[in-house]
């Protein structure tokens, strides 16, 4: 089973969201998603600055096996990206909800949250496609 | 392996093996309204015999003609030894095979391929081929797109002395992905750096030069380079790969060098052939690998730490990546490459600088002998490399007609592509070509420009 803090938003893209104190957004791929698609070689990453719409594919994360989108949970701009995972992109596996987060949103809309699913329901979630 | 070693007994087995009548019933899925019964116009099918012979006598209207044409495709000599390795049946299929359990030589060959073009380019990392120059260029315009996210432009600045037909390949791919080749203008024959001000206030994707370009003259690649990273371009060089055994490496060029290499392979030990086969190449750094097409081999070790060679980075093709992949492109022209590689490998570093030395020299005393004839001048006060453009006092079809009735491939007549320039005939000697052969082409020449050879052949 995999770890899903209860700290954190979930969508069913397996991406987490943490709300931060400045009111920003931090986003990952869930614990599930890392050890389905293996060991990370590479992040790539959206720009600093950059607007994104929700649902926009603003990240790719590859392993030796797959490369998947990452899509903006959330309408905003870009207001940082996890640097380290150019040179260190397995942080991803090691560290899914903190050293290996991707980038960080200024939402625009944060009527967007509401949709999220939490804890339980991600837990739900992940039970019906485990089934 | 110019047959099919299939028997008929062979083919009846594997027929009844899957319960199919014969060949014909294999296509039975396909609707009847959609086959058509016979082809108008296409003969009955001939014996062996029968097409050798045609064929010879086909091949043989073609004459011998000796061959003064560029422009993308060069009368290089082949070493016997070339085709005779490369078309063993260990290397010669129509299709390459990947699976690293299986196919360890033909890897390593195209590893080696990629090592060679990544040492000749001055960059870091090569693919395994594509179709050819002006597609290899295309695929470079659609990376340098996808790798410069922070230019957010769909515009590529390609001066106008780029081949005329790779600026047409690359905006009949590109231009459905809505990118847009701008023009940048050229005077004497080389891209114009004194209206570069004028793109001041545009964003471009990338900047492209091609060095020796269309004409064979030398650009400034130095200062296009640096002018098109100050922008916030990305850099894309367009290379005749033996120039670049004389030439500085694209991953020289200005302070920073450039950022993509591509072109036309042909120069490299495969035949002119009518236009083709040829294959193109590409060569990028390192920092935007994951953005390049095609097919990339990777040396690693086995469980037994032993050496092998395998497909590498495949999460950027199709087979993975379905509609988001780098490019649809995922083969290589494995044969032609093959090919190439011994050719390179034979050759070494001092054959190919001797090759391109030649080529350089005898452009050039072929140049000095024709321009010295009434009629003929230089169209540009440049250094070139391995070809020339050269005007005429008078239209250069019927000149070349001339030349052609006497034996001699003339040049290539510029002026459907380049209107502006008048009566222009560009002209290029590989090493190929001999003294005598340059004499003959000066002295029908001088008949020509003299007025006989126009007269006597209408």
């Amino acid at each position: 089973m995999s770890e899903i803090p209860e700290d954190l938003k979930y969508t069913q893209d397996h991406e987490w969201l943490r709300i931060e104190e400045d009111g920003s957004v931090t986003v990952g791929i869930t614990d599930h998603a890392q050890e389905a698609l293996g060991e990370l070689v590479f992040v790539e990453l959206p720009e600093e600055g950059q607007d994104v719409g929700k649902g926009d594919a603003c990240a790719v994360v590859e392993s030796v096996k797959a490369a998947s989108d990452v899509y903006s949970p959330l309408s905003g701009t870009v207001s940082d990206i996890n640097g380290d995972l150019a040179d260190e992109p397995e942080k991803v596996n090691g560290s899914p909800y903190e050293d290996g987060w991707l980038f960080r949103i200024t939402p625009q809309n944060e009527d967007e949250l509401e949709g999220l699913m939490d804890t339980v329901a991600y837990e739900e979630f992940l039970s019906g496609i485990e089934d | 392996m110019p047959f099919i070693p299939h028997t008929r007994d062979d083919l009846s087995a594997m027929l009844s093996r899957i319960g199919v009548d014969d060949l014909e019933a294999l296509f039975d899925e396909i609707p009847q309204s959609l086959t058509m019964p016979g082809l108008p116009g296409v003969p009955e099918a001939l014996c062996e015999a029968e097409i050798s012979s045609l064929m010879h006598e086909r091949a043989g209207t073609d004459g011998r003609p000796v061959c003064f044409m560029g422009a993308g495709s060069y009368d290089h000599y082949v070493p016997a030894a070339v085709w005779e390795i490369t078309t063993r049946g260990e290397f010669y299929s129509a299709y390459t095979p990947y699976q690293a359990e299986a196919s360890q030589g033909t890897l390593q060959v195209i590893y080696e391929y990629q090592t060679m073009m990544a040492e000749l380019t001055g960059l870091d990392v090569s693919n395994a081929s594509l179709y050819d120059g002006a597609t290899a260029f295309a695929e470079a315009c659609l990376m340098a797109v996808r790798a410069n996210r922070k230019a957010k432009s769909r515009k590529i600045l390609v001066p106008r002395t780029v081949h005329p037909y790779y600026r047409e390949v690359a905006h009949n791919i590109i231009s459905g992905q809505d990118i847009e080749l701008v023009d940048l203008p050229m005077q004497d024959g080389v891209a114009d750096l004194s209206v570069l001000d004028q793109f001041e206030d545009e964003t471009f994707a990338a900047i492209v030069m091609q060095q020796p370009n269309f004409f064979g003259n030398l650009e400034q690649v130095d200062a296009l380079t640096d002018w098109g990273h100050e922008h916030g371009a990305l850099v894309i060089a367009i290379a005749n790969p033996l120039s670049l055994a004389l030439l500085k490496a694209p991953g020289s060029w200005g302070s920073e060098g450039a950022d993509i290499a591509c072109g036309d392979g042909q120069p490299l030990g495969v035949p002119m052939a009518s236009g083709g086969p040829y294959y193109g190449y590409m060569v990028c750094r390192q920092a935007i690998v994951r953005q390049m097409p095609g097919r990339i081999v990777g040396r690693t070790v086995d469980i037994d730490g032993k050496p092998g060679f395998t497909l590498t980075l495949q999460a950027r093709e199709q087979h993975i990546r379905r509609s988001r992949a780098t490019s649809n492109i995922c083969t290589n022209q494995g044969l032609v490459v093959t090919a190439s590689t011994i050719y390179m490998a034979l050759m070494g570093a001092t054959g190919l600088r001797q090759v391109a030395s030649a080529s350089v020299n005898n452009t050039r005393s072929l140049v000095a002998s024709l321009t010295a004839i009434a009629g003929v001048t230089q169209a540009f006060g440049q250094t070139s490399f391995n070809e020339t453009v050269l005007l005429l006092d008078r239209p250069v079809g019927p000149v070349l007609d001339a030349l052609a009735a006497e034996g001699i491939l003339g040049g290539v007549d510029l002026s459907e592509f380049y209107p502006e320039l008048g009566n222009a005939l560009m002209v290029c000697a590989t090493e190929s070509r001999t003294a005598a052969q340059i004499e003959k082409y000066t002295a029908v020449m001088t008949g020509v420009m003299a007025g006989e050879g126009v007269q006597a052949h209408g």
